[in-house]
């Protein structure tokens, strides 16, 4: 196979693969190959991966194309098509860190529920993507193992905490990457690189196997670069899981005919309500012009625009900097030196090393990195007695307040729409050492979070003022993915019509750094 | 000990004088289910260590817990049985507090809503009934088992290494907490005790455990405070852990009532905290101070959803209660017509069930009381077993009975029968045929021996002819004399009087 052939298979949207592996036209073991060669070219600048499971990855690649050759029907609709997953899903035997020291060299003895659906259905795990410590940020510069890089522009944040699987898709490097969002860690990354993400109702994808970090808001979720990718994913990795007693005992919702259906029928006749709350202030002029643009596609599109207040919405951010601080202060206790993972010979540093209590501290003082300490002290205080009423009882409190604005707002709408992310992708290290301006990155998707209802990004263009990418998000009512995806496939068919192409299609090649220019042509195109 | 004698013990006696106890009394009991609280491990006990663990129960990242639906059943169960109330919606919350052999470093445990509330339970003390009032049974997981290598207390202070053994973290417990026992005066250590036994009696006939407090499957805190005679509020209470036998929970609080009824009188304060009980020398050391009591930072637990019990299977479950034991005991006791004080012997000696398969395999009631009630239950304490582990069963007990009660057997050979089949030489009836000690009830051989013992005693005979019928006991015992104590005694009597033709009745 020549190289640009290769080029071609790794530009190739993950159905396409699916169905060129199915009818022979490719072996998935070509196909695997193709994106390893092109993880070694770009890793260099992108870094989103942490591990790369070549030899894994070819073995379940040739036995997908052996089950083919002994005439099985296919596993799935994506068998061999080959997927990163996000560096805090365990898959046995390959190493698993969350993207911390404290994790380092630690390979877990077990499959999360999420990784034996994928490899029930034929897909190929390339490795394990970069993220924030504990999916702690939204830039991975809280990786304890480098930042990944942007691929629209390497000097950029991809977003965070799954900017290594959001990466990974911009940098055609997989067609597929699992994320998991627990305030925005699927959608904010997605937004700031142009790809789809997608966070299903609380409950909908089973955590077991996840690494956890604030249990009532982590979410696993498929990435994609086309909605439609991330709709047959969704179905693969979605339903019932008994060992997680937090899943909805009912079957995945069929996203994928919803795409179909959004491919076909638009959103002729749907309600879709712009919340309020979530533009203007704090919002970049190219996010919220690029979201207008994106307003004025869907009512083309047949929607009846409809406005809506949610109130509470500005307590969120309060709210959840509460919960999950308190959550992630008694999730993150069992790293603690005695089972696995890190563990600090204080002795070695001139320190006693008599108690159990002395290794555990040494070890989480030098395991853990500087965010994730302060919101277990966050946590740990939220939680104490005395406070726990006026911290964690009053943030349950905004998190009902909020859900009911959501009730109210679900009357009106189908669908909400907001921007994903208040910025497009800001530079490495801007806002490092300021985690509120951090924090501030999620306050559009932190509302759905706390709610529990599903959310995802699709690329809505190029911001004017910065060239690049802007998300918008789609919110619907709990188990209401159907209409979600309905949502984003007609938004996506409208900008493709409209543009000629998808926005990952218009990733500059990898160094050479988007700019206003390219936003400024695609002004004038519209 | 000698209470009197110790300058930091008060005499018992003036304890009582001068204070009131208080008890409180927290029963921790593991669950009989086949698998832990929250994963598909095996609860059995004594396997290797960290052989019974799985992602979820040793806390590996990302593993979740899932509730085992038996051990709520079991649950429901035990509130049902202690006249409890059963929440239609109780959580599990994160108990948060650091130590090496609890995996996730939180106990996973139920907090403000436990699944049972509300409850009583009825003990009997000498005779008098006292209701211990209970405040609620919620279900938990144990921790895993630390052991402390070197250092002299067999304790994580002063030991060398420690080793872990994670066999037993997650498996299912149930507490039961009583409210404050006030008002029993001097029997506190006895009601402390009744309570605990009544508790291990229910729980056994529940099925849900196997209640050995030797192998720490029932585990008892006592909490012990005294108030002066003529105070309003509560005094500061100790909890005494590692109480691990009935005999212990009793001494235990009554030494904690000399120990802090001292203290107090010496003008001292008692100092909240935890103290060990020492199965050795009978006292309680101080163990971990609650001065410096640790904030557990309580809050539901995010990864389970609350646990709803169906109203219907709740009403199922009650209805399916077994007879609980004290209902059983009063049922028996009416149906074999003993007395109160013969009942409640049986029961301290633990004879009951023994009794009930005696009479069913045809024994007369009083007859098996008897049997089980002394003679076997010296035999028992000769032997420092209890009744259900002698070598004898209640079939083998009734066809003893029976044999007596045929006119087979006297009681003296009786006795010879049960030793024999204690010894291990076989069934009643065989033993009776080997050494030949069936009664001699065969009239022609027995009246050679009276024409004997007649002529031996020419005298008594007389005497008897003359009316004193009364001598005729002399006679008797030479003629079973001679035929070794296998005759049937009041047939010799019969014979006797009869050759003598006095009219014996």
């Amino acid at each position: 196979m020549t190289s640009s052939a290769a080029t071609d298979l790794t530009r190739r949207t993950a159905a396409e693969l699916a169905a060129d592996i199915a009818s022979g036209e490719v072996s998935a073991v070509e196909v695997t190959q193709a994106h390893l060669d092109r993880i070694a070219e770009a890793e260099p600048q992108v870094h989103a991966f942490l591990h790369v499971s070549g030899e894994l990855a070819r073995q379940q690649a040739e036995q997908v194309d052996r089950a083919r050759a002994a005439g099985e029907q296919p596993a799935s609709s994506l068998a061999g098509v080959p997927l990163g997953l996000k560096d805090i899903v365990v898959q046995q035997g390959v190493p698993a860190t969350a993207g911390s020291k404290m994790l380092e060299g630690w390979i877990p003895p077990y499959n999360a529920t999420v990784t034996d659906r994928l490899r029930a259905a034929g897909i190929v795990i390339l490795g394990k993507t970069n993220l924030d410590e504990f999916a702690m940020g939204s830039s991975t510069e809280n990786s304890a193992y480098g930042p990944t890089h942007n691929p629209w522009d390497l000097d950029r944040i991809p977003g965070g905490s799954g900017g290594g699987s959001a990466a990974a898709l911009a940098a055609f490097e997989a067609p597929l990457t699992i994320g998991t969002d627990t305030g925005g860690s699927i959608r904010q990354p997605a937004a700031v690189t142009g790809t789809v993400g997608a966070k299903p109702t609380y409950g909908g994808v089973s955590r077991y196997g996840v690494i956890s970090l604030a249990s009532s808001l982590d979410q696993v979720g498929p990435c994609a670069r086309t909605v439609l990718d991330a709709a047959m994913l969704h179905e693969v990795i979605g339903g019932h899981d008994p060992r997680d007693s937090t899943s909805i005992p009912q079957p995945v919702p069929s996203v994928v005919d919803a795409v179909r259906r959004g491919q076909r029928d638009g959103v002729a006749g749907m309600r879709i309500g712009v919340v309020r709350q979530l533009s203007g202030d704090g919002y970049q002029a190219g996010v919220l012009s690029s979201f207008r643009r994106a307003v004025d596609t869907l009512a083309a599109a047949g929607a009846e625009i409809v406005e809506v207040d949610c109130p509470h919405f500005e307590y969120g951010l309060a709210a959840y900097y509460l919960i999950l601080p308190s959550e992630c202060s008694s999730n993150l206790a069992r790293y603690d030196a005695m089972r696995y993972g890190l563990r600090v010979d204080t002795s070695a540093i001139g320190e006693p090393m008599e108690t159990a209590e002395q290794v555990m501290s040494a070890t989480r003082g030098a395991g853990f990195g500087a965010e994730t300490k302060r919101r277990i002290m966050l946590g740990t205080y939220a939680l104490s007695a005395g406070y726990y009423d006026a911290y964690y009882g009053s943030a349950l409190k905004v998190r009902t307040l909020i859900r009911r604005d959501f009730d109210a707002a679900f009357d009106a709408a189908d669908v909400l729409i907001s921007p994903a992310s208040p910025v497009t992708a800001f530079a490495l290290g801007e806002k490092a050492d300021d985690p509120m301006a951090m924090y501030l990155n999620d306050l559009a998707t932190i509302p759905g979070s706390l709610a529990g209802i599903p959310a995802m990004s699709v690329p809505s263009g190029l911001a004017q003022d910065t060239g690049l990418p802007v998300g918008l998000q789609i919110m619907a009512p709990a188990l209401g993915e159907e209409k979600m995806y309905r949502v984003a496939a007609a938004f996506e068919s409208a900008y493709i019509a409209e543009h000629g192409s998808s926005v990952p299609q218009q990733v500059p090649p990898l160094g050479t750094p988007a700019g206003p220019e390219s936003a400024a042509t695609q002004e004038r195109a519209s | 000990m000698s209470t009197a004698l110790d300058p930091e013990l008060m005499d018992y006696d003036e304890v009582i004088e001068k204070f009131d106890p208080v008890l409180g009394l927290e029963v921790h009991v593991e669950l009989g289910t086949e698998t832990k609280m929250f994963c598909a491990c095996p609860t059995a006990f004594g396997a290797a260590p960290n052989t019974h663990v799985c992602p979820v129960c040793l806390a590996l990242p990302g593993a979740l817990p899932a509730v085992n639906e038996r051990a709520v059943e079991y649950a429901i169960r035990i509130g049902l049985a202690l006249n409890c109330s059963i929440a239609p919606l109780s959580r599990f919350a994160r108990k948060n507090y650091f130590y090496p052999d609890m995996p996730k470093n939180f106990q996973t445990s139920q907090y403000d809503e436990p699944i049972a509330f509300d409850g009583y339970l009825d003990v009997d003390v000498d005779g008098e009934t006292v209701r211990v009032e209970i405040e609620r049974a919620h279900m938990e997981e144990d921790t895993g088992k630390s052991t402390h290598i070197g250092g002299s207390t067999g304790r994580i202070h002063g030991a060398e290494y420690s080793l872990l053994d994670y066999n037993r973290a997650g498996v299912p417990l149930v507490e039961i907490v009583t409210k404050p026992i006030t008002g029993t005066g001097k029997s506190a250590p006895e009601v402390a005790r009744a309570y605990v036994t009544a508790l291990r009696d229910l729980l056994l006939s529940l099925g849900v455990s196997d209640v050995r407090m030797d192998q720490g499957s029932l585990r008892c805190d006592a909490n012990v405070s005294l108030m002066r005679k003529d105070a309003t509020e509560l005094g500061t209470r100790t909890e005494t852990k590692n109480v691990n036998s009935l005999r212990s929970v009793e001494r235990a609080v009554r030494y904690e009532m000399t120990r802090q009824g001292a203290l107090l009188e010496a003008g001292g304060t008692v100092t909240q905290e935890t103290r060990h009980f020492d199965e050795a020398t009978g006292t309680t050391n101080a163990g971990r101070s609650k001065e410096t009591a640790e904030d557990y930072r309580y809050f539901p637990e995010p990864d389970l959803v609350p646990v709803a019990p169906d109203a219907g299977w709740v009403e199922e479950l009650r209805a399916e209660l077994p007879e609980l034991p004290w209902v059983r005991r009063g049922r028996l006791q009416s149906e074999w017509g003993f007395t109160d004080l013969e009942m409640r012997d049986l029961v301290a000696a633990d004879g009951v069930s023994l009794v009930e398969q005696t009479v069913a395999a045809g024994a007369k009631p009083a007859e098996a009381r008897s049997w089980w009630g002394s003679y076997l239950g010296q035999a028992a304490n000769a032997r420092g077993v209890s009744l259900a582990e002698l070598p004898i069963t209640p079939e083998q007990v009734a066809r003893v009975s029976t044999l007596v009660s045929e006119g087979s057997l006297n009681t003296k050979l009786a006795r010879q029968v049960v030793d024999a089949v204690l010894a291990g030489e076989g069934e009643p009836d065989a033993i009776v045929e080997v050494k030949g000690l069936a009664v001699v009830s065969d009239d022609s051989a027995l009246q050679a021996a009276v024409d004997e013992a007649i002529a031996a005693q020419p005298a008594v005979a007389d005497k008897i002819r003359g009316g004193k019928v009364q001598a005729v006991g002399a006679l008797v015992g030479g003629v079973m004399k001679a035929t070794k104590g296998q005759a049937d005694a009041a047939r010799v009597r019969e014979l006797i009087l009869a050759t003598l033709g006095v009219d014996g009745s």
